[in-house]
């Protein structure tokens, strides 16, 4: 026995194919004869952020050559439809009334091949009457201008009708000998998945339709599709070919990629559809924007006592998975790793005309633990003690059984104070404090900050459990059957080493099948960080029932009980104990049977709450305020670990994108709405010259919620890297008055900090 | 426009509109899906080919200009099943995950090395400088081509 | 995104460019490297209806020590300039300014002819060869002139080129024995700069030109007098936005910029490399 595969380093299998010829995303289906002749299709966007439509001119375009047709909404007679979180807000999928925001689809050209779209689109005439572009999430609130006449104060969401309790205001603190207070952006962001969003559809000769789309969850665009088409879940096949990066955004479905059925019907063709990058910063949505208005109290001690959070989550023009991140995903985090034992918070959810706000890699928890972080700097800065100091002391002592928050969540297991430890130590705290010492005593150009965060988060949130099945083919290979939906991931190896380690099948002869609504009816995809602890959950437990079951049928082919067979996972076959000269191979069983195969849909008991603690380290030039990220330590514990590789590659790349909302990162608009980062010139997409190399710190703690022991890792780096950025920028020039820098912290807010401190 | 490109090592002729640019004619009239479309301002490198044997983003290149080159995209590193020594070293070190920037990315890492062919890991991060990945942090990217170097 | 449709012609020769272009006048451009151009008519803010294709003149790729000064052919990709050892020896700071010039894919397409006729106050190579004193020369329809590099940059991507003038070299005077530093501010290493600043110094006598801090590339002169009055680099420093009117943008404040501006040009001018 060469022991398990579980734990190792194993290659992915997936590599030599986008090694060699690359992925098959969704624009590369050249070869796929249901989409013989299609033709392509171009959204014609709104230019203006907010206004009434008086006309939509379309005959110019209509003239274009190769354009085969024109739809408006009015055209197929769209109606209203409801938001999924806020029924009171409905919009149509191309805009009639009214634009919401630059970049809102408003009409639809098909036209031959993609230039010829790009140039009809130029030709559709928008008439509009201009109104007020309501931009700020604070200013929606007091503005008279409604983006939707049913949502007063613009407010889509309010934890107050949840019967969440309000905020006390000052009378909460009044008890506690220090006080710190902040209001603290955490800026909008743009997703940025390398491949943008697309799409192919066709209508096949027997009446089913058939879309392929770049999505994080097949399943769930499922009956949206079949509901827009006016057909039955089973007259539609969702497809989900290679995915370049979803990072949340690719989670939903979205009206360009619904209304491509109804246009491939009208027309007769089958349809191609892929947005360039400059429409996809418009119209993917974004991710974070939260204004969050923090107080923080305690005793001179450094005991933190109390904490309040009012945060003020930006929804865009639209009520999508946005609205709902901040009182279901950051409030139950605001108490963070910390024991706090009075907490307050509310948060409010708001419309602005600027892109619908979607999940964005760790999705409303990288905005929790910034407040708690930046709260907790605060606080350490106003006692005068040490960062870290403060956050040790006040840490929730290590726990293997369920703890729950003052704000009422409760946790799996936790021991965030080893995270600290080896996190501190790893990273040489000490001696970057005593480097920082001797240049501030210098007086150099060029100071150091160090970062620390402590953090919790909650992943496996969505879905209660995943579906798998584990088929063994009559040739002695597998196939596997998932409900989740990798994008990068690395489900193919991962899953293969579940099913390989029950089986004893090679991971080379396991296959991996996902996203495909025909043969994955049931999934709930990938994001949350729930693929391991629950899809891969899934897999483990079903190739365990499949061994059971083919344990049964090599009892009868051996004419022996089934009791006494046992299976030699090196030989990949079954035998009685013992006798190990007379077997069968999962070949023999699996013909015996015409294949051979086990399906369930395995629960979870709950979602699990990974943690960690990183320590980020800056140099400033304080004459230019340019940051340089010069290391990082990352300690992020998911529980028993699968694949170190796949493991450390979701901290490498979530610490990349904290760093990138720390440092550089922000979508903006103009005070008419217009965007002016809507390409990846102007949006300062992170790049290797801005990063450091990073130290990974590994710690496992097992989670109980499931038979693996695993937590999620794919969005704690993002989670635990952006507050100890942030927190390093600030202190490399706390030296010099400095107290706090919103993100991103850009040259020349660091430098306006620095001179308005001085 | 008639145009004659060696790509791969195989002469190719299309007839293009002036304005196709190389990607699309590598991609839409080649089939060679490998190289990716990123974004519309030559910041990604999701596009990088070879041409003449040095990295271009083949969005900004016009295929009329192409003409009469000799352009080398990811699908023509391999030597059958032999990786070539920079696939290698991505496949090795994780050197990818969703696999969209990666084409561009081995053909912009491996012009790198042509120029630098023992670089520091500053000069790897610098010289990537024009290829955009969003999965990897460019950490194992990095070591990736430090490792090819060391062959 | 896709530039609109425009007809393309290749010339065999610089004369047959310029005939080509005098034949369409102002909607026709020139096609060198393509680096500024194309991505301009991607985004559709260019649409010019003929592309005259210049880039395979071959015979307007080189660099060449003329004695006191470096004649660089007009389509000499950055690649180039930056990796000539005849610029690194004799005009280090442009061959280093080059190898900041965008990425490397961006180098191995870009000409520094191209970048300098597009005139852009942003890019790095305007207001390096500004700096250094250069003199740029053109061939027109009635033969070929020099514009000094001071009387080259009439305003926002606006030369004094003639529409149908085709820039053909770049003759940069020696540095010998000056010190030199190239400064530039960026977001991302791959980024335009938000301010940068190319300088050489030899003795009380220096050039000081300025990236993206006006309409046009801007020569530094206030500095330049003051260092050749006697003036102590940190003191000259402080003239450095004298002749520069920065806009603000999505990046930098005017304020910050005339902030940056000092700063840079004080370390470009105290860099001790040569």
């Amino acid at each position: 026995m060469g022991g398990s595969i579980l734990g190792n380093r194993v290659l992915r299998k997936e590599d030599p194919k986008f090694l060699t010829v690359g992925g098959t995303y969704v624009d590369d289906l050249l070869d796929e004869p249901l989409l013989d002749g299609a033709l392509h299709v171009t959204y014609v966007r709104s230019t203006v952020a907010h206004g009434v439509i008086n006309s939509i001119d379309t005959s110019d375009a209509l003239a274009m050559p190769g354009v085969r047709a024109v739809f408006t909404g009015a055209d197929f007679g769209l109606e209203p439809v409801p938001s999924n979180f806020n029924p009171m807000v409905t919009r149509t999928l191309l805009a009639m009334d009214k634009v919401r925001y630059v970049g809102e689809p408003i009409a639809a050209i098909v036209s031959e091949t993609r230039e010829q779209g790009e140039d009809a689109a130029e030709t559709v005439i928008v008439d509009y009457d201009i109104l007020e572009a309501v931009v700020d999430m604070e200013a929606a609130m007091a503005t008279s201008t409604l983006i939707y006449d049913s949502a007063p104060n613009n407010v889509v969401f309010d934890t107050l009708v949840l019967g969440m309790p309000d905020n006390t205001g000052e009378a909460f603190l009044a008890g506690c000998e220090v006080v710190a207070r902040g209001k603290f952006l955490n800026q909008r962001v743009a997703p940025c998945p390398l491949e943008v969003r697309g799409a192919a559809v066709a209508w096949a000769a027997d009446g089913r339709l058939h879309q392929w789309l770049s999505t994080q969850h097949a399943q769930g665009a499922h009956g949206p599709i079949a509901a827009m088409n006016g057909v039955d879940q089973a007259q539609v096949r969702v497809r989900t070919p290679d995915v370049g990066g979803g990072f949340g955004a690719k989670i939903g479905i979205y009206p360009e990629e619904l209304l491509l059925g109804p246009i491939s019907k009208r027309v007769g063709t089958p349809l191609r559809w892929r947005e360039t990058r400059s429409e996809s910063m418009m119209a993917l949505g974004h991710g974070r924007a939260q204004v969050q208005h923090v107080a923080i109290g305690g005793k001179r001690d450094g005991t933190v006592t109390h904490y309040q959070l009012w945060a003020i989550q930006d929804s865009g023009a639209w009520v999508d998975m946005g609205a709902i991140l901040a009182p279901f995903m950051t409030r139950p985090m605001a108490s963070g790793v910390y024991a706090i034992p009075n907490i307050e918070c509310r948060t409010t959810s708001v419309v602005t005309n600027t892109t619908p706000i979607v999940a964005y890699r760790g999705a409303g928890r990288p905005e929790a633990t910034a407040a708690i972080e930046r709260a907790m700097d605060l606080f350490a800065r106003e006692i005068g003690m040490d960062p870290a100091e403060v956050r040790r002391k006040n840490l929730i002592p290590k726990f293997m059984e369920p703890h729950t928050t003052a704000v009422g969540q409760t946790y799996d297991v936790g021991d965030y104070e080893t995270a600290l430890d080896k996190t501190l130590t790893t990273a040489d705290y000490a001696g970057w404090r005593a480097k920082q010492a001797e240049r501030r005593a210098r007086g150099d150009a060029r100071q150091l900050g160090i970062g620390v965060s402590v953090y919790v988060e909650i992943t496996g949130g969505v879905g209660s459990g995943e579906e798998a099945e584990v088929e063994v083919l009559p040739n002695g290979k597998a196939v596997v059957y998932t409900g989740t939906s990798p994008h990068g991931q690395g489900h193919v190896t991962a899953w293969a080493m579940l099913a390989s380690e029950q089986t004893g099948i090679p991971i080379a002869d396991i296959d991996l099948v996902w996203g495909d609504t025909d043969l994955t009816p049931v999934g709930s995809g990938t994001m949350g960080s729930r693929s391991l602890q629950q899809g891969g959950n899934a897999v483990f437990v079903v190739a365990g029932q499949l061994v059971e079951k083919a344990k049964s049928v090599a009892a009868r082919l051996l004419e022996a009980n089934e009791n006494d067979i046992v299976l030699d996972k090196d030989a990949g076959a079954f035998h009685v104990a013992g006798t190990p000269a007379l077997s069968k191979t999962w070949a023999d069983i699996a013909s015996a049977e015409g294949g051979i195969s086990a399906k369930d849909n395995i629960a979870v008991p709950g979602p699990t709450f990974p943690f960690g603690a990183h320590v980020a380290v800056v140099e400033v030039d304080t004459e230019t305020g340019k940051v340089r990220h010069i290391a990082h330590v990352a300690c992020d514990d998911a529980g028993t670990v699968l694949n170190p590789m796949l493991l450390e590659g979701q901290i490498h790349g979530g610490v990349a994108q904290g760093a990138a909302q720390a440092l550089l990162e922000e979508v903006r608009y103009d005070s008419d709405g217009n965007p002016i980062t809507s390409n990846l010139a102007d949006y300062a997409f992170i790049s290797a010259a801005e990063l450091p190399s990073v130290t990974v710190v590994h710690m496992e703690t097992p989670t109980p919620r499931n038979s693996i022991g695993a937590k999620g890792i794919g969005e704690s780096g993002t989670i635990g890297s952006t507050p100890a950025l942030q927190s390093a920028v600030v202190d490399a020039v706390s030296h010099l008055g400095v107290s706090h820098i919103d993100m991103p912290t850009t040259p020349e807010k660091v430098w306006a900090a620095i001179q308005s401190a001085r | 426009m008639k145009i004659t490109v060696t790509v791969n090592g195989k002469t190719r002729e299309g007839d293009v509109e002036a304005r196709t640019l190389l990607v699309q004619w590598v991609r839409e009239s080649l089939g060679l899906t490998g190289t990716n479309i990123g974004c519309d301002t030559s910041s990604c490198g999701a596009c990088t080919v070879h041409v003449d044997g040095e990295s271009v983003k083949s969005c900004t290149m016009l295929a009329v200009q192409a003409d009469g080159c000799s352009v080398t995209t990811i699908e023509g590193l391999a030597n059958g099943d032999t990786l070539h020594p920079m696939q290698q070293a991505f496949m090795d070190n994780h050197g990818l995950q969703c696999g969209y920037c990666t084409p561009g990315m081995v053909m912009a890492a491996i012009s790198l090395l042509q120029e630098n062919p023992s670089p520091t890991e500053e000069d790897v991060r610098i010289g990537l400088e024009g290829n955009l990945c969003r999965c990897t942090g460019y950490h194992n990217i990095v070591k990736s081509v430090l490792a090819a170097a060391g062959k | 995104m896709i530039p609109a449709a425009f007809d393309y012609k290749r010339a065999g020769s610089a004369a047959e460019a310029i005939s080509l272009v005098s034949e369409y006048g102002e909607d026709a451009k020139f096609l060198a490297g393509g680096h500024s151009l194309l991505p301009l008519m991607k985004l559709r803010l260019a649409q010019p209806a003929v592309l005259v294709d210049i880039a395979r003149l071959t015979d307007l790729s080189y660099i060449r020590d003329e004695g006191n000064h470096v004649a660089i052919g007009a389509l000499t990709r950055h690649h180039d300039v930056e990796n000539s050892s005849v610029l690194r020896q004799h005009v280090p700071l442009l061959a280093h300014a080059a190898s900041h010039v965008g990425s490397p894919q961006v180098r191995h397409r870009g000409t520094i002819g191209g970048s300098i006729a597009h005139a852009d106050p942003a890019s790095d190579l305007p207001a390096t060869t500004l700096a250094l004193g250069a003199t740029y020369v053109a061939q027109g329809p009635n033969g070929t002139r020099e514009i000094a590099a001071s009387d080259f940059y009439t305003g926002f991507l606006e030369s004094a080129l003639a529409p149908d003038e085709m820039l053909t070299e770049i003759r940069v005077p020696k540095t010998t024995g000056a010190t030199w530093g190239f400064q530039k501010f960026n977001r991302r290493a791959q980024d335009w700069a938000i301010v940068g600043v190319a300088a050489w110094r030899r003795g009380n006598e220096c050039g000081v030109g300025l990236v993206n801090m006006g309409s046009t590339p801007v020569l530094a002169t206030s500095v330049a007098s003051a260092i050749a009055g006697g003036a102590s680099v940190a003191d000259a420093a402080r003239l450095a936005s004298e002749e520069a009117e920065p806009q603000a943008d999505m990046n930098a404040t005017a304020e910050y910029r005339r902030h940056l501006a000092s700063v840079l040009v004080r370390r470009a001018l105290e860099s001790q490399s040569a």
